[in-house]
């Protein structure tokens, strides 16, 4: 039942054999050591798993890994290392985004897509996008900071946008 | 949270993918997968083998002749809201597969798989009942096109059968004076539609002379509101046209097969189907020009 299947994960070539029923999620944490994406509900609502494949933000725990052959995936260790972090990376370091840190990796891989489509996003529209990524530490407050401040420096912005943090906002999640 | 084992077969066509269905009475389709893997996952579906029609030319994709969009089985919902075009052209289709789940959801989920699974709170349903579209089904004997109006046949149960596969939707596009709208009550947990009312009218000059109006939600599946449509032909959307076909949104419907579980009781999904009617008719009358 078992078969191989060759992938890319962060541009590096892996073959690896899976059951059928193996998730994507589990292939890349247990098979292949890339722990970053981490599994929290299971059930494809915490979005603690997002990786991108191809280039789309989809949660590992609801892929199997057989159907992710020949893909391209990204894990949060391809965004930056401490030595060189993503504008992401360290704006959720600077506007206190996280508190445990589980939902991180997952928050960051939503945004890293949502950055790209969206450069210039609205607080509203950043919610919206991160709508699929559950965090029970921070009150998501400090996560819309993150994201802000991240699309103002990734802009190339003088002034990293730190001032919407204190307002009462409608729609938490 | 690990499935069952199953056996995984990756179909290289339609036909192939409709003969392992009919040779192994255990084995279900995966499209997005996300349905089907959930309840694989906790252990509710235990299918003997899985038939991915992931990789299949011509099952994905939005194609357009002037009258009909054509969306693929496999065309994500991610690329349905993407598509401005569909949004002048069939808005209540594009509005609806926007506001599945969330956007992970929307990158993997299916219109093809959507409708097909026909779960009584997805989005889809009553935005495909609203847009007259039609469904092309190939099967064991064939293929073959039914209308949406008699495609939804109860909770999970679709004209398509078993063995049917879906292989694609086409949505007549809206003429000039038509506009359509679809709005939404997300259960507070799963997002999915506690109830969500779809709405297209077209119009001679502020009257309304045709109405396609339906519900998600409310029902065992995806359901035509005939007296609300009733209600609104004929009339212009003014406030009142508006507030008496709410009021008569339910009216058509067997008011004891109305949904109730631990989210909403049946009294109170038939309150929000009145006020989603109303909101889904306001909207439709705005983008028309005529509130
Ligand atoms: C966290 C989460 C939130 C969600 N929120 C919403 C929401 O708000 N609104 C909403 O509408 N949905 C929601 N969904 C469900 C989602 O839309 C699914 O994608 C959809 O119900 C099924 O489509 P799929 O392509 O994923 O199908 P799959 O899961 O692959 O298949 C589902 C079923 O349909 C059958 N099937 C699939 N494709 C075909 C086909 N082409 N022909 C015949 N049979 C087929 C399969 O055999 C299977 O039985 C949510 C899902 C998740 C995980
Ligand atoms: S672990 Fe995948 S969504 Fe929660
Ligand atoms: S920081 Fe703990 S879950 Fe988000």
């Amino acid at each position: 039942m078992e078969r191989t299947i060759e992938l890319t994960v962060n541009g590096t070539d892996h073959q690896v054999t899976v059951e059928p029923r193996t998730l994507l999620i589990h292939a890349l944490r247990d098979e292949m050591g890339y722990t970053g994406p981490n599994v929290g509900c299971e059930s494809s609502v915490c979005g603690a798993c997002t990786v991108h494949v191809d280039g789309e933000a989809v949660k590992a725990c609801t892929e199997l890994a057989v159907r992710a052959e020949g893909s391209e995936v990204t894990t949060i260790e391809a965004l930056g290392d401490e030595d060189d972090m993503h504008p992401l990376q360290e704006s959720f370091q600077e506007e206190h985004g996280l508190q445990c840190g589980y939902c991180t990796p997952g928050m960051v891989m939503t945004a890293a897509v949502f950055l790209e489509e969206e450069p210039d996003p609205d607080r509203a529209e950043i919610r919206e996008a991160l709508e699929g990524n559950l965090c029970r530490c921070t009150g998501y407050q400090n996560i819309v900071n993150a994201v802000e401040s991240a699309a103002a420096e990734m802009a190339g912005a003088v002034e990293p946008a730190t001032d919407g943090g204190t307002a009462v906002e409608e729609g938490g999640d | 949270m690990y499935p069952d084992q199953f056996e995984f077969h990756r179909a290289d066509s339609v036909s192939e993918a409709v003969e392992l269905l009919a040779d192994n009475p255990d084995a279900e389709l995966i499209a997005g997968g996300h349905s089907l893997l959930p309840t694989m996952k906790s252990g509710l579906a235990s299918p003997d083998a899985l038939v991915d029609i992931s990789d299949l030319d011509g099952l994905s994709g939005v194609e357009r002749n002037g009258e009909v969009t054509h969306l693929g089985a496999m065309t994500t919902y991610a690329t349905v809201a993407d598509d401005d075009d569909l949004w002048e052209d069939a808005t209540v289709v594009a509005e609806a597969a926007s506001q599945v789940g969330d956007r992970q959801v929307r990158n993997r989920g299916t219109v093809g798989g959507n409708i097909a699974h026909a779960d009584p709170a997805s989005d889809l349903p009553a935005a495909m009942l609203a847009a007259n579209a039609t469904v092309h089904v190939h099967g064991p004997d064939g293929e073959r096109s039914v209308e949406i109006d008699d495609f939804f046949q109860g909770m999970y149960a679709t004209a398509a059968g078993e063995e049917g596969v879906v292989t694609g939707i086409d949505v007549p596009e809206e003429g000039e004076n038509t506009a359509s709208a679809y709005v939404k009550k997300p259960a507070p947990a799963s997002g999915y539609a506690l109830v969500g009312v779809a709405a297209r009218l077209t119009f001679d000059g502020d009257e309304v002379t045709d109405a396609r109006i339906a519900a998600n939600g409310v029902m065992d599946h995806g359901t035509r509101l005939p007296a609300a449509e009733d209600a609104i032909e004929g009339e212009s959307v003014d406030a009142d046209a508006v507030a008496v076909a709410g009021d008569a949104a339910g009216d058509s419907l067997d008011e004891y097969m109305v949904m109730e579980d631990q989210q909403a009781s049946q009294e109170f999904r038939l309150q929000l189907l009145s006020a989603y009617t109303e909101r889904a008719l306001e909207t439709v009358g705005e983008r028309a020009g005529h509130m």
